[in-house]
């Protein structure tokens, strides 16, 4: 416990302490979710509309997800001509990561959505866009939100791969405590990895609470709607 | 009026879903589409919003070409009922209501005093406002539907089976408070079916369809059920089964004047009251569903 403290903002090899490397490690990790978020909803659309999207996109992603992260780190920066250190490179691998899980979530919730629902606000004189955004979107949001909890908890502990190729985060922690065989300093790492997750988790399902509050209370009283249908039958 | 002028719809597949079919709707009446699944009739109904547009002909509102009209445009202006509501769930019922108002920009404030006058009229309990979709038994859905439809004040109402999916009691229900509604709003209603009973009691003027939407007869339930135009109609109507020709029962006793009468079966079907042997004579304009409006407005003529 003591090392924690004592070097919670100096120390550890790059000398930024626990809570730089837990900052480094918010947004190497923010970025790909809510990248890999924005960037799977039209190409999940996509998919759910067209078989031969839906069929290509979903392959490719799924041959990339199977590509080991410490590949994906050396391939990136050479694709891209970026230097091996730059964060960049981190943040474009999760985000395909992200993209990877978050593509099939998405298509799955815009292909589930209920037919009648999109037909009904077609017929009664949404246009094409104004339907997406105010009816299949929505609609979509609590599958979407289910895999933007699922991406969030993968790209949180994949950023700690990162520090293998020197881009500083929490992943720090491993690979000093590894090579000097000290414990405490790998517990800690978990830990603040474990925390950086639940804070994402958490946010994530507050959000839902707050865009999607049809959601809750539709599946808590549905129960009620179905005696109800009953009595009245 | 609505009128369809020779309209075909031919799928890619090769199918006729509609053949050349060609139909005036009367305003301000109801028009029932009767038939079996897969004859065409939720296809030609679909037509009159533009949700299908035809391979050939023309379908006119009062006398306007509607090929011509941006089709969110002209669906703003029809109402539409559907089976299962299609009602959004992630809206409160206000809101659903207010949709259509929403989306030609009609102001909140307005839009919303609209929606509740609406309830009123489809005879929900304005406590009812707040709730989502899914907290609601069938039939409420389904009279939010018909009040969503309702919102716009639109001259046609489009109703596509709206009560195939509840239970009987709340169906007849819901009949009637259409026959009502047809009498105090005065709309022209297209209305489909494949319930043939549905259709005699909502419609001034029934189409009985065939595969590919061909027309089997066209007329009042009262012509149809008097001159069935061919074995298909009568077979469809159930006058082939002796299910539309009763007889009076002579073996039971009805209190007072009254008979009852047997179908060909010999099921019971209903009584009817013989003052002194005589049967009671009736006109066959009992519904009186169309007081006509003074003001002309669209969905005239």
């Amino acid at each position: 416990m003591d090392w924690v403290w004592n070097n919670f903002f100096t120390g550890t090899d790059s000398n930024v302490g626990i809570w730089g490397l837990t900052l480094d490690h918010l947004w190497l990790s923010a970025l790909p979710i809510v990248l890999g978020f924005v960037i799977s909803i039209p190409l999940g659309y996509w998919a759910s509309h067209s078989r031969v999207a839906r069929s290509i996109l979903l392959s490719v992603f799924s041959i990339l997800y199977t590509l080991p992260s410490i590949v994906l780190l050396v391939v990136v920066p050479v694709t891209l001509g970026l230097p091996i250190i730059s964060p960049t490179n981190v943040i474009v691998a999760l985000t395909i990561y992200a993209i990877a899980v978050m593509l099939r979530s998405a298509t799955d919730a815009f292909s589930s959505l209920s037919q009648d629902v999109v037909e009904a606000s077609r017929a009664i004189g949404f246009s094409p866009l104004q339907r997406f955004f105010r009816v299949e979107l929505p609609l979509a949001g609590p599958v979407l939100l289910a895999g933007a909890r699922v991406v969030s908890v993968s790209t949180v502990s994949l950023v700690t791969v990162g520090s293998f190729i020197g881009v500083d985060s929490l992943g720090n922690l491993f690979r000093e405590g590894k090579s000097t065989n000290f414990g405490t300093e790998i517990l800690a790492g978990i830990i603040a990895v474990l925390i950086i997750a639940l804070v994402y988790d958490s946010i994530i399902v507050l959000i839902g609470r707050i865009l999607l509050p049809w959601n809750r209370r539709a599946s808590r009283r549905s129960a009620r709607a179905a005696e109800l249908r009953e009595v009245s039958a | 009026m609505i009128e369809f002028k020779s309209v075909s719809k031919l799928y890619a597949d090769g199918t006729h879903a509609v053949d050349n079919f060609s139909v005036v709707i009367p305003s301000r009446k109801t028009t029932v589409f009767v038939g079996s699944s897969g004859c065409g009739k939720t296809t030609l109904l679909r037509m009159i919003n533009r949700m299908v547009d035809p391979t050939s002909g023309a379908i006119e509102i009062d006398g306007e070409n509607i090929a011509n009209t941006e089709p969110v445009h002209l669906r703003r202006g029809i109402g539409y009922v559907m089976q299962n509501s299609g009602l959004l769930p992630h809206r409160t019922v206000i809101d659903n209501v207010a949709t259509v108002l929403f989306l030609t920009k009609v102001p909140k404030v307005e839009a919303y005093a609209r929606a509740n006058e609406l309830l009123d009229t489809v005879g929900l309990d304005r406590s009812l406002a707040k709730r989502y979709p899914g907290e609601l038994s069938g039939g409420q859905q389904q009279r939010v539907g018909v009040a969503r439809g309702l919102a716009a004040n639109p001259n046609i109402l489009l109703m596509d089976e709206p009560f195939g999916a509840v239970d009987p009691i709340v169906r007849i229900d819901l009949q009637a408070e259409t026959m009502r509604l047809q009498r105090e709003l005065d709309k022209t209603i297209v209305f489909v079916t494949h319930d043939i009973d549905e259709a005699f009691l909502l419609g001034d003027q029934v189409l009985i369809l065939e595969k590919g939407a061909k027309i089997a007869q066209r007329g009042t339930p009262e012509e149809i059920l008097a001159n069935p135009a061919s074995d298909f109609v009568a077979s469809f109507i159930g006058a082939d089964r002796g299910k539309r020709r009763l007889t009076v029962d002579s073996k039971v006793k009805a209190k007072g004047n009254d008979v009852v009468l047997i179908d060909a079966g010999g099921y019971a079907a209903g009584v009817i009251s013989a003052p002194g042997g005589k049967l009671a004579v009736g006109s066959a304009s009992p519904k009186s569903r169309s007081v006509s409006n003074k003001t002309s407005q669209a969905g005239d003529g």
